[in-house]
C-alpha cells in the first residue's frame, strides 16, 4: 500500500534521532516577552507534547517552530539544518504540517475537496493541465484522489465525504483538519489543542488516531493539550513552559512530579 | 469441479459451486472500499473462497469444528461463512456490537475453535477475555490498521491465509482433493450454521440450523418473490442476525444475485442508493427514521414545494395503494397519480434509495398502518413477513396484492401453522431448527409433541387467513379484574406517534395499565426548535411540562382507540411517566434487536412502577449507565407521574383469556 511509504523524508533520520532542534529561543512581540530562551528538541518518531497554563507561549512556540514568527534570538535545526527565517509555504515543503486551535477549513468546501487541498503542495503538473482537468492533470489528480481516499478511511470519514464541513460538529471537523494535515505527508506534525472542546468519546477517538498516525505512518508529532490525562497517556515526553519560560522537560512521570509544575498548574503561595 | 459433486444441491458450498458453473461472470459481491465499488464475479468469489478454505485447512481446521465469524458485512467475512462451510465446520456469526463479556459467552459455550473478525477493535475484545477461552486457537482478521504490533503467535491476516491457499492450490493436489471431497461429502441433514438467538429473555441460545432445511426455505422464498440473479440486496444487516443470513446470504446464493456490502455502517443509506438494489429489507424502525427525516426537511422547503409535496402525498393517500394492488382506478387519478409521480414520489424515492426496488420487506415488531400505507401509496412494494431465528425466518409472508398493515400475512410456502389452545402460534417449517446447541431440554420446551415450534408468540388467523400476532404469548396476561392485558400491543399503538420512540407497559395482575414513555429526541427535539422550547439535555426535555402534554394527548388517543375494541377496553392506560433515559442496549434494558426487556426494566426501575400505583406525583430515581466506552456512571432524576384521560367503558371486565 502506498500509505505505507507516507513521508518522503523518511530515510536519512533514524528513530530516536533529533529531528527538530529548539536553543535558546527569545520571541519578542515589542516589550513584551512571549518566549524568553527556550530550549527543547523533538526526536523523531515520538509524541512530544507542549503544555503549560494560558498564556504560557506554546501557541507561541508552534508558530515559531512552523515559521509564522520569527524568533528575535536563538535557533532552530530542523533536519540538521539550521534556520533563522522560513516562511511558513517553506516549513511546509520541507515536511512540517500543522493544525489550528480554531479550526481552520474551507466551511463552504466538503471533507474531500478539503483534504485534497493538504496535497497541492505535492501537485507537479503544470497549472495549465490543471486548468482543463486532463492528460497529466487528471493522472496527477486520480493518484492524489486514491492518496485522500486512504486518509478517509484511516479516519472513518467516509460518510462524510461529499458533506460540506461548516455543516459538520466540531469533533468530526478537528478530525477533517487532522486529515488535510496528513494529506501533505507530514514528517513532523504540530497539532495545537487537538482536543480542545470534544467530548469524552471524540477525545478518545482522536487519541487513537493520533497513535495510529504515530504506529501506520512513522510521522513525529509536536501537540499542545490541555487535557492533563489524555497528554500523560499520549505522550513519550513533555516540556512544561510558564511565562514562556521552560520549567521542566521529561518523561510524564517526571514531570508530573516535578514541583514547579505543581505549583505552576495548581498555584502557589506567595 | 466435478459433476457429481454439484448432483445434488442441498449444501451452500455446492450453491456456491453451481453458482461458478452456471453464472461465473455475474457479479456476487460488491465492497465500496477508499470510494470505489470493487466487484467479485461468482467466479471470483469461488476461487477466493477455495483458497480461503485451503489455507484454513493448513492451520487445521476440520470437519464440525466452529468458527466464529465478527463484524460488520464485508465481503470476506461472507467468504469466512463460505470456507468454513466448504471445509464442513460450522460458521458461527456473533453480533459484532456485543461487549466483550456477551461474546465471550457466546465464544465459550459454542466451543469456537477460530474466529474471523474484521479489524482491531473485535481482536482486542477477544484478546481481553481469551482467558475464559482456552479453546480459541486462532483469529483471523480482515483490517490490519492497528494490529501490526500485536503478538501474531494467535493472530492472522485473512489476506495471508487466502495466499497461502492460492500456493496450496497450485503446489498441492493432494490437499485440493481432500477440499473437493469434503464439499462433496456434504449433506442436507449436515448443521450449516449455529445463530445465536438476540436473547430477549435470558441469555442467547445456540440454534442449530440444516443445510438442506436452509437451502430449502430459501429456494422457497426464492420462488415466491422470483428473485433472479439480476437482482441486489445492500448488506447492512447483522451477520449475526438470521434475516441477514437468510435474506442476504442464503437466497444470494439460491437465487445468485449480488450482495453489495457498504463502505461503512453509516453510509449504508447513501451506498444503497448507488447500487440502485431491487430487493429490500428493513425493521420498521428504519422506515420510521426515514420518514420522519424526510417530514422534518419539507418544513424547511419553500412553501410552493412544501404545497406541492402535501397535496401529492394526499394524491397518493387516497389512490396509491390501489394503483399499486392492481384495483379499478379512475382515469383522472390515475393521471394525478402519474404528474405526482413525475413531481414528488420518484424525486422522494430517488433520495431514500428506492427508485428499483422491487420488493421491500419489513418485520420484527408491529408497523405502524399509517407509516405502513405512507410507503405503499408512493409505490414502494412494502410487504409484511413473520418469522424467527428457528424457523430459518419465514413463517408468514405477504404476497404482493394481498398486504395489511395489521397482520403478517398467510404461511410460506411449505409452512404448517396451528395455533394453540392458549393462543400460541405453532409451525412447521422446510428450514426449522434441529435444536439449540447443548440445550437439548430447552430444545424439547420449544417443540410440540407431534413436531411442531412453538413461536412463543400469540395471535389468530383473520377471515382473509392472515395471521394477525398481538403479542409475546407468555406476555398476554390479565388484569386484576381479569381483562385482557396485551403490553405490546399497547405499546404499540404508542409507538406509532413519531414523537414516542419506547414504551413500557405494565399491568399485568394489577387493577389498572400503566406505562413508562420514552420520548423520540429527534421528533421532539424538532418541535422544541419550533416552538421556542429551550432544553439543555435529554433529561430536561423529557421532564419538559409542554412534552407531557403532547405525551398526555397520545396517550389519551389510545385510550380513545382502546375503547372501541371490545377486547382491549378495560387495558385503557390510566397513569404514565415519561423516563429521563433512553433505554439502551448496552445497559441491558434492549436486546441488541432493541427490543424492551420488561422485567429487567420492572427491577431496575422498582421506585418508578411504585409511584405509578401508589398515586404519587413525583418519584426520585437513580440509575448506573453504561457510556460506549464501558465506564460507568450514575444518573439522578425526579420524574413526574401522570394521570391519563380514560374512556369510560359499560361493559363487564371479565374477557376470555384466548385473544383469538
Amino acid at each position: 500500500m502506498n500509505a505505507m511509504n507516507h513521508s518522503e523524508f523518511r530515510q536519512d533520520i533514524a528513530p530516536g534521532e533529533t529531528l527538530l532542534a529548539v536553543d535558546n529561543v527569545t520571541l519578542r512581540f515589542g516589550g513584551v516577552k512571549a518566549i524568553t530562551d527556550v530550549s527543547f528538541d523533538i526526536r523523531k518518531g515520538e509524541v512530544r507534547a507542549i503544555i503549560g497554563p494560558n498564556g504560557a507561549g506554546k501557541t507561541s512556540m508552534l508558530n515559531v517552530i512552523n515559521g509564522f514568527y520569527h524568533p528575535q534570538e536563538g535557533r532552530i535545526t530542523y533536519r540538521g539544518q539550521t534556520r533563522s527565517k522560513m516562511r511558513p509555504h517553506v516549513a511546509a515543503s520541507q515536511g512540517i504540517a500543522r493544525t489550528f486551535q480554531n479550526v481552520a477549513l474551507f466551511k463552504g468546501m466538503t471533507t474531500l475537496d478539503n483534504i485534497m487541498v493538504g496535497r497541492t503542495l505535492k501537485m507537479r503538473t503544470p497549472f495549465f493541465w490543471h486548468l482543463f482537468r486532463h492528460g497529466p492533470a487528471m493522472r496527477e489528480e486520480i493518484e492524489h484522489r486514491k492518496f485522500v481516499e486512504e486518509i478517509i478511511d484511516f479516519l472513518e470519514i467516509e460518510h462524510i465525504r461529499k458533506v460540506p464541513v461548516g455543516k459538520l460538529p466540531y469533533g468530526l471537523q478537528k478530525r477533517v483538519e487532522l486529515g488535510r494535515a496528513l494529506a501533505m505527508q507530514p514528517e513532523l506534525l504540530l497539532l495545537d489543542e487537538p482536543m480542545a472542546g470534544m467530548n469524552l468519546e471524540e477525545k478518545e477517538d482522536m487519541c487513537r488516531f493520533i497513535l495510529d498516525t504515530k504506529e501506520q505512518y512513522g510521522t513525529t508529532i509536536a501537540l499542545i493539550e490541555h487535557d492533563m490525562g489524555v497528554v500523560m497517556d499520549l505522550s513519550d515526553r513533555v516540556v512544561v513552559l510558564e511565562y514562556g519560560q521552560k520549567i521542566a522537560d521529561g518523561t510524564p512521570d517526571e514531570v508530573k512530579k516535578n514541583q514547579k509544575v505543581i505549583d505552576a498548574y495548581l498555584g502557589v503561595a506567595h | 469441479m466435478t459433476a457429481d459433486a454439484t448432483a445434488e444441491l442441498d449444501t451452500f458450498p455446492k450453491l456456491l459451486l453451481r453458482n461458478e458453473a452456471v453464472r461465473p461472470h455475474r457479479p456476487a459481491m460488491r465492497h465500496k472500499d477508499l470510494g470505489i465499488w470493487r466487484e467479485w464475479s461468482w467466479a471470483d468469489v469461488a476461487r477466493q473462497v477455495r483458497c480461503y478454505a485451503l489455507g484454513l485447512m493448513a492451520h487445521g481446521l476440520q470437519r464440525g469444528d466452529k468458527v466464529a465469524i465478527i463484524g460488520t458485512n464485508r465481503p470476506k467475512l461472507y467468504w469466512s461463512i463460505m470456507a468454513a462451510q466448504s471445509v464442513g465446520a460450522i460458521p458461527v456469526p456473533v453480533y459484532s456490537d456485543a461487549v466483550a463479556d456477551e461474546m465471550a459467552y457466546v465464544l465459550d459455550h459454542a466451543e469456537v475453535r477460530f474466529a474471523c473478525v474484521q479489524d482491531q477493535e473485535q481482536v482486542d475484545k477477544i484478546l481481553g477475555v481469551a482467558d475464559r477461552l482456552p479453546k480459541i486457537e486462532i483469529v483471523f482478521y480482515d483490517e490490519p490498521r492497528g494490529l501490526r504490533d500485536y503478538d501474531h503467535s494467535r493472530l492472522q491476516a485473512i489476506d495471508a491465509v487466502i495466499a497461502q491457499g492460492a500456493g496450496i492450490l497450485l503446489s498441492d493436489p493432494a490437499a485440493v482433493k481432500r477440499l473437493d471431497e469434503a464439499i462433496a461429502s456434504g449433506k442436507g441433514s449436515d448443521t450449516s450454521v449455529i445463530l445465536y438467538t438476540s436473547g430477549t429473555t435470558g441469555r442467547s441460545k445456540g440454534v442449530m440450523l440444516s443445510a438442506g432445511g436452509c437451502v430449502k426455505a430459501a429456494t422457497d422464498t426464492v420462488e415466491f418473490d422470483r428473485l433472479t440473479d439480476r437482482d441486489n440486496v445492500i448488506a447492512y444487516l447483522p451477520l449475526a442476525w438470521v434475516g441477514d443470513h437468510y435474506l442476504n446470504y442464503a437466497q444470494a446464493l439460491v437465487a445468485g444475485f449480488t450482495i453489495n456490502c457498504p463502505e461503512s455502517p453509516e453510509t449504508a443509506v447513501e451506498d444503497r442508493r448507488e447500487i440502485g438494489t431491487t430487493f429490500a429489507f428493513a425493521p420498521p424502525r428504519v422506515y420510521e427514521s426515514m420518514l420522519t427525516r424526510i417530514m422534518i426537511r419539507m418544513e424547511d422547503a419553500g412553501w410552493l414545494k412544501r404545497k406541492m409535496f402535501h397535496y401529492y402525498l394526499g394524491v397518493a393517500k387516497k389512490w396509491g395503494e390501489k394503483i399499486l394492488d392492481g384495483k379499478p382506478v379512475p382515469l383522472g387519478a390515475r393521471l394525478n397519480y402519474a404528474l405526482g409521480e413525475v413531481l414528488v414520489y420518484g424525486p422522494l424515492k430517488n433520495v431514500l434509495g428506492m427508485t428499483t426496488i422491487r420488493i421491500a420487506y419489513t418485520a420484527g415488531e408491529a408497523i405502524g398502518p399509517e407509516l405502513f400505507s405512507f410507503y405503499r401509496s408512493i409505490g414502494l412494494n412494502l410487504k409484511q413477513l413473520y418469522g424467527q431465528t428457528e424457523a430459518f425466518l419465514y413463517v408468514t409472508v405477504q404476497g404482493d396484492r394481498e398486504v395489511r398493515a395489521d397482520c403478517v400475512g398467510p404461511a410460506t410456502p411449505n409452512v404448517e401453522i396451528r395455533i394453540d389452545e392458549n393462543g400460541e402460534v405453532l409451525y412447521k417449517s422446510p428450514g426449522q431448527f434441529i435444536g439449540y446447541f447443548k440445550e437439548p431440554e430447552k430444545t424439547a420446551e420449544a417443540m410440540t409433541e407431534d413436531g411442531y415450534v412453538r413461536t412463543g408468540d400469540a395471535g389468530f388467523f383473520e377471515k382473509d387467513g392472515q395471521l394477525r400476532i398481538i403479542d409475546r404469548a407468555k406476555d398476554v396476561g390479565k388484569l386484576r379484574s381479569g381483562a385482557l392485558f396485551a403490553p405490546k400491543y399497547l405499546e404499540n399503538k404508542l409507538k406509532f406517534f413519531p414523537n414516542i420512540r419506547e414504551v413500557v407497559a405494565f399491568g399485568q395482575g394489577e387493577e389498572f395499565v400503566t406505562c413508562f414513555i420514552n420520548i423520540d429526541l429527534t421528533a421532539v427535539g424538532n418541535w422544541a426548535e419550533r416552538n421556542n422550547v429551550s432544553y439543555g439535555s435529554y433529561q430536561e426535555l423529557a421532564g419538559h411540562p409542554q412534552v407531557y402534554d403532547i405525551i398526555a394527548g397520545h396517550v389519551a388517543e389510545v385510550n380513545r382507540q382502546l375503547a372501541e375494541e371490545p377486547m382491549m377496553a378495560h387495558a385503557q392506560i390510566r397513569r404514565f411517566l415519561v423516563l429521563h433515559k433512553e433505554l439502551d442496549a448496552d445497559d441491558g434494558e434492549l436486546t441488541r434487536t432493541q427490543k424492551v426487556r420488561r422485567g429487567f426494566i420492572a427491577d431496575r426501575y422498582g421506585p418508578l412502577v411504585t409511584a405509578l400505583y401508589d398515586g404519587s406525583t413525583e418519584a426520585d430515581i437513580s440509575t448506573e449507565v453504561t457510556f460506549e466506552d464501558g465506564r460507568k456512571g450514575v444518573i439522578s432524576a425526579r420524574v413526574r407521574v401522570m394521570d391519563a384521560r380514560v374512556v369510560p367503558v359499560s361493559t363487564p371486565a371479565a374477557m376470555p383469556a384466548r385473544a383469538a
